[in-house]
This record gives structure tokens, sequence and C-alpha cells, in this order.
């Protein structure tokens, strides 16, 4: 209440403040505008067409892509089921990873860690996707599975083996928020809960964890939102049998060309986003007591 | 004298910045005396040839994944001085959303048979100047059968490249019955070697290899046969082991032991691994052909049509087929071939095999029930 006083007191004494403002908020709006308000426009029109005789787009008036969505239910439950566990199990990995990185690893030796951290990110994500897929196959664990005694066991082409790859792709990326919030942590906080007899559990479930929450959350959220629109990995190591919606959307526009159904597929995508991650944001809001934004 | 006005024009427009060099030379011919020049002055364009202005520095082509001698691509970079760009795509329905969506750049790409008369349709393939491609004598083809889907309402509009079939490869040292046909395959896929078998991620060869399980046409669209494929494919899903084209690696690796497959990867994978072998259903199934055609927008007609000619020689072209694999109808190249590969029953099959199969048409492709099915089978 206060800022915005102050805000509305700083606005007033000049007007040519305002063409200034929108001077500088031109490029981002054009952005905005070009690369998000437009390309929507146009996959809502297209929803609601019908797909060319030959494949592509014709113009139409009607909800039967809408309807015709349960056709993808698969895809879209594949996707919801495993992003969420992709996600929290990217969280118990690389949580406490993260409160090792930033609170009890030796500070001389912490850079060198986190560097190791970024290190799988100098080799293209394809071909660390490829060595999983050697690493899945045949010749790969399950042969050491084999020669310990635990034989045909498959891997690669099935629900875990895209939870593996899952993880083991975006577990960097929850590491970062999370370390980041942890060093912020003002150590003596931990101390005087010692002091005044808490215990170790106690201590990081009262405060270590709710301070270092708003980096749970933004790195959950990060891994989550791509998580939903990944393709490469079910792709490979799925093997065309572990369906995300990512891979609906390209088996849409390039192979079967109904743009169309794509497009109502892409908008239902949208809408699913924004209504899981709005509850997501709602609850750990309340169970936070304050605001939480993206870093 | 209107091609002095003309001139002028181009000059007029060439000060003015509204073409580029490239185009000016182009358009007055300019260019093709002054590679002539430069061809007659050794060392003052240094390696590039006295072609390098007439059919440019580039020539595009689009094409299938190990689908010719880069040897043969080399040489015709050396000697024409247009670099041969290659590119490759998985499946036809791509190539024509992307040539559909425009821009490509493309200057000779390879569609199969049944794609030729949408290609058309859509008005996106330019009908071929074929006193461009001398090489091209449809008279020595030994199948006109091969010939005949380049040529849509009397215009010629692609010439053969080679064909193939689609029939499946079997590892027999996992696999020790004997297979013959497509009901063969499905059986075995669901039952003893479930988790063994792949098909492709291709609707046209996926759903008509299961419309031979019953024995209809590869190329149904009768809304009852089209049911019964579909519950045949949902019920061998969970057995298969993938749906991938891509299927060399894993025949390889030996994580699949059964796989639908193409006439050049199965000689490919038979070569190296002779106890992979390769099946042509008896029930029939595909019997296709490849072809050379020219994009409306290519940037580069004339480096296209050198392309397509200097590809279609039949010293070129055999040793196209060696690289590839697949076999070529023209007879002067047959000819060509060791006879070890005259007489590669992969290859060239026997006729009691050959003649129940079907061309894909025109209409499979593009379907939309069965994209639909397919669609369904994927993400089921």
């Amino acid at each position: 209440m206060t800022m915005a006083v102050a805000t509305e007191a700083a606005m007033k004494p000049e007007k040519k403040r305002w063409g200034w403002t929108a001077l500088l908020l031109a490029p981002s709006g054009f952005w905005f505008f070009m690369l998000l308000l437009l390309p929507l426009a146009v996959v809502i029109v297209y929803s609601v067409g019908v797909r060319a005789p030959t494949g592509g787009y014709q113009a139409a008036f009607t909800f039967d892509n809408y309807l015709n969505l349960p056709a993808r239910w698969a895809a879209f439950r594949n996707t919801l089921v495993l992003a969420p566990s992709g996600t929290l199990i990217c969280l118990i990995i690389g949580y406490p990873l993260a409160y090792y990185l930033a609170v009890k690893s030796n500070p001389r030796s912490r850079l060198l860690l986190l560097i190791l951290v970024i290190v799988p990110f100098w080799t293209s994500f394809l071909i660390r996707t490829y060595a999983w897929m050697f690493i899945l196959g045949s010749r790969g664990i399950p042969a050491l599975l084999e020669w310990l005694g635990i034989p045909d066991v498959r891997l690669i082409n099935t629900p875990l083996a895209v939870l593996i790859g899952i993880v083991y792709g975006y577990l960097p990326l929850i590491v970062f928020p999370i370390y980041v919030s942890l060093e912020k942590l003002d150590k003596r906080l931990l101390e005087a809960s010692a002091d005044l007899g808490g215990s170790p559990f106690g201590t990081f479930r009262q405060i270590t964890f709710p301070l270092s929450a708003p980096g749970v959350i933004t790195g959950c959220m990060l891994v989550f939102i791509l998580l939903m629109g990944e393709y490469l990995i079910p792709q490979m190591l799925g093997g065309g049998k572990v369906f995300f919606i990512g891979n609906a959307l390209v088996d849409l526009f390039l192979q079967s060309l109904n743009w169309p159904f794509g497009c109502a597929c892409a908008m239902a995508l949208v809408v699913v986003m924004v209504v899981t991650v709005s509850l997501y944001l709602r609850a750990t809001r309340q169970l936070q007591g304050r605001d939480v934004s993206l870093m | 004298m209107d091609q002095q006005k003309e001139f002028i024009k181009q000059l007029r427009r060439y000060e003015k910045g509204s073409v580029s060099r490239r185009h000016f030379l182009g358009v007055t011919g300019l260019g093709t005396a002054m590679a002539v020049l430069a061809g007659a002055m050794p060392g003052v364009y240094g390696a590039r040839k006295a072609f390098a202005g007439s059919i440019g520095d580039k020539v595009a082509l689009t094409t299938w994944p190990n689908y010719h001698s880069q040897a043969n691509l080399d040489k015709f970079g050396a000697t024409t001085g247009a670099k041969v760009e290659m590119t490759v795509f998985g499946s036809n329905e791509e190539m024509f959303a992307k040539l559909k969506a425009g821009g490509t750049g493309w200057d000779v790409f390879v569609p199969t048979n049944y794609t030729i008369e949408n290609y058309v349709k859509e008005d996106l393939i330019i009908p071929l100047d074929l006193s461009q491609i001398p090489n091209y004598q449809p008279q020595n083809y030994t199948d006109q059968r091969f010939t005949q889907p380049g040529t849509v309402n009397g215009k010629v509009y692609a010439v053969h490249k080679d064909w193939g079939t689609t029939g499946y490869s079997v590892n027999t040292k996992h696999i020790s019955e004997p297979m013959t046909s497509w009901k063969d395959f499905w059986d075995l896929a669901r039952g003893k070697y479930t988790g063994r078998a792949m098909v492709h991620d291709y609707q046209l060869t996926t759903i008509g290899n299961a419309l031979k399980y019953y024995g209809h046409s590869f190329n149904s669209l009768d809304e009852k046969e089209l049911a019964e494929a579909e519950k045949l494919l949902l019920d061998a899903k969970p057995h298969l082991f993938a749906i991938n084209s891509d299927y060399q690696p894993s025949m390889r690796s030996g994580d699949a032991w059964l796989t639908v497959a193409w006439t050049g990867d199965a000689n490919q994978l038979h070569r190296d691994m002779p106890e992979i072998i390769y099946v042509i259903g008896k029930e029939g199934g595909e019997i296709w052909s490849d072809f050379y055609a020219i994009p409306k927008e290519s940037p580069n007609k004339p480096g296209a049509y050198a392309l397509i000619n200097y590809l279609l020689d039949p010293a070129v072209n055999k040793d196209e087929v060696l690289a590839h694999g697949y076999p070529v109808a023209d007879k002067r190249v047959f000819d060509l071939l060791p006879k070890e590969i005259q007489t590669n029953s992969i290859m060239y099959p026997a006729a009691e095999l050959l003649s129940p199969l079907e061309f894909g048409a025109a209409a499979t492709l593009t379907n939309p029930a069965r994209a639909e099915i397919m669609a369904r089978f994927k993400s089921a």
C-alpha cells in the first residue's frame, strides 16, 4: 500500500516521464506482442479449423478438435504422471546435494564442486541422451545385471528409462536455485536453534527448509514447466512407446499434418499448465504465508 | 535490341543496389561469360571451374539417410564448382510439411512414388525439362511401373532414382521359427518374442502391414478393415520393443530381433551380420520407387538439373547403388553391377514374391483416418 502511494507520488511531477516509460517498455512490449500474443491468437484461430484434404489448415469454425482431445488422453496422462514424479525425484536428490554444497562443503573446494555440476552442459543434451540409450540398452546395465545373476532385465523403451533420463537431464536445474537460497541462509539462526535445544532434524524442519522454500519452489517450477513440454527424452529413451504431449504435438504437425487438432492440443496443454502452476503456487503460498516469485 | 534494353535495365538496377551482384551476372549472362573467360585464363579464379557461374556454387539436396555415395557428391562439387549441401529427412510427411510451409531453399529432393501427385496438386514441384537430363532414358527401364508415378497429367515431374520393398528382418540367432508371412511376424511379435519386435514410425507401412495380417489391401481405406488393423496394432503395442524407423542400431545391438525393414537397411544388416535375414511377407505388402524432383521454389534450377543428370549417369549411379544397397530400374546400371549384387535376393527378390506387392497410393498417405489410427496407436 505504502509502495503504491510512493510510486504515484514519484510519477506525478512530470508528464514527460510517461513518454520515457513507454519508450523503454516498447521493445519488450513489441516482443511480448509479436512472440506471445500474436502466435497465441494464430493457435486459437487454427484450433477451431479443420484439416485440409492433403493436410494442414483449412478455415472453419468447429469445436470438434476440442471434443476429440480425449483421443490423446494417454499422452496427457503420461506427461501428468512423469513430469511431477520427475520433479519430485529431482528435488529429493537435488536438495541434499545443494545443502551439502551450500552448507557443508569446504568453501575452498566449493567452486570446483559447482563447476562439476555444470560440466554436463558442456556437451550437447542430444549426445548425452544417446549415451543413455547405450547405458540402458541390452549391452549396458542389463548385461551387468545378467553377469551379477539377474537375467532378462529390460530398461530401454520403458517409462522407467524415460524417468531416469528426465532426472539425469534436469537435476542441475533444480540444484542451483536451492543452492542460492541455502547460501543466503544466516548460519547464526542454526546456532541459535541448537542453543535453544532444537534437535538437528527440528532445526532443519523449522528453520533451514522454510528459509530455502523460495529456492525449492522456483527450482521445482523450472523443472516442471520444462518437463511438461519435453519431447526428446521420451522420443529417444521411450522408443516411441512412452508418449508425452510434446511427442503428440510433433506427430500432429509433422506426421499426420493435422494442424488444427495440434493447435487444440497445444491450447489444452497451455490450460493444463496454467491450472497446475496456479494451484501449485496457491498451495505453496498458503504453506509459507508469503509471496513467492520466480527468481 | 530488346536484349540491350534488358541489359541496361538490369545494369541500372545493379547500380541502384536493388539486385545482388550474382543476380546481375546471372540474368545478363555476364556470369557465364566471365566464368568461361576465367576458365580460359587459369589462375585468375584459382580452383573454381568453368561451370561455376552457370550453376552457382551450391546445390541443396534433400534426401533420406544413407542414400548417396559421398564420393559421388564430392566429385560433382569438384568438377562443377557447385558444392552439394545434403539434408536428410525421416518421413515423406515431414518433407511435404516443410515444402508446403515454403522457404526451404531445396534444389533437388527425393519424394516417394505416392507423394508426387500431391506435390503436383499443391503446385510445389515443376514439370521437368527432360532435354536437360539426357541421362534419363526411360526406354532403358526394366519395369515401367517404377517410372510411371513420376508422370502426372501427361507431364514428367520426377525421374526414377531407385526402388525397393518393405518386408521384415529377422535375427535367426534368436528366432528359429521359419518365417514367411506377415501373419508370422505379428503372431510371434505378440507371442513368443514379446519385447523384441520393432515397427516403423510410419503410418503407411505400419498400418499397411497390419492390414496384410488379415489379407486386406496394403492401401485399404475401408473403415471396417482399418478398424481390424487398429485392433491388431493396439493389441501388439505392449509387446513391441519400439516404434521407430531407425531400427538398425537396435537390431545390431541385439535389443531387437525382429523389425519391419526396407530393402537397403535389410541389405546393410545382412551384409554385416549374415544371421539377420530379410523376409517379404507372402501375403504381399509394399513395393515402392523413389524419384528425383525439383521444387518450384528451388533457387538454383540449373544446378538441380546438372545434379540429377550427373546422378543418373550409369557409371555414377552404379556407385550410388553400391553405397545405398537399393536396386535401380535402369538396365544400363544393372549391367555394370558386380555379379554378387545382380544375384542378391534381398535386392532382387524372386518374381513370385514381387507380384503380390502393391505400390502405395497417394490417398493412402493423406488419408485422415489412417493418420489418426497411427496417432492413437502411438499415444495408446
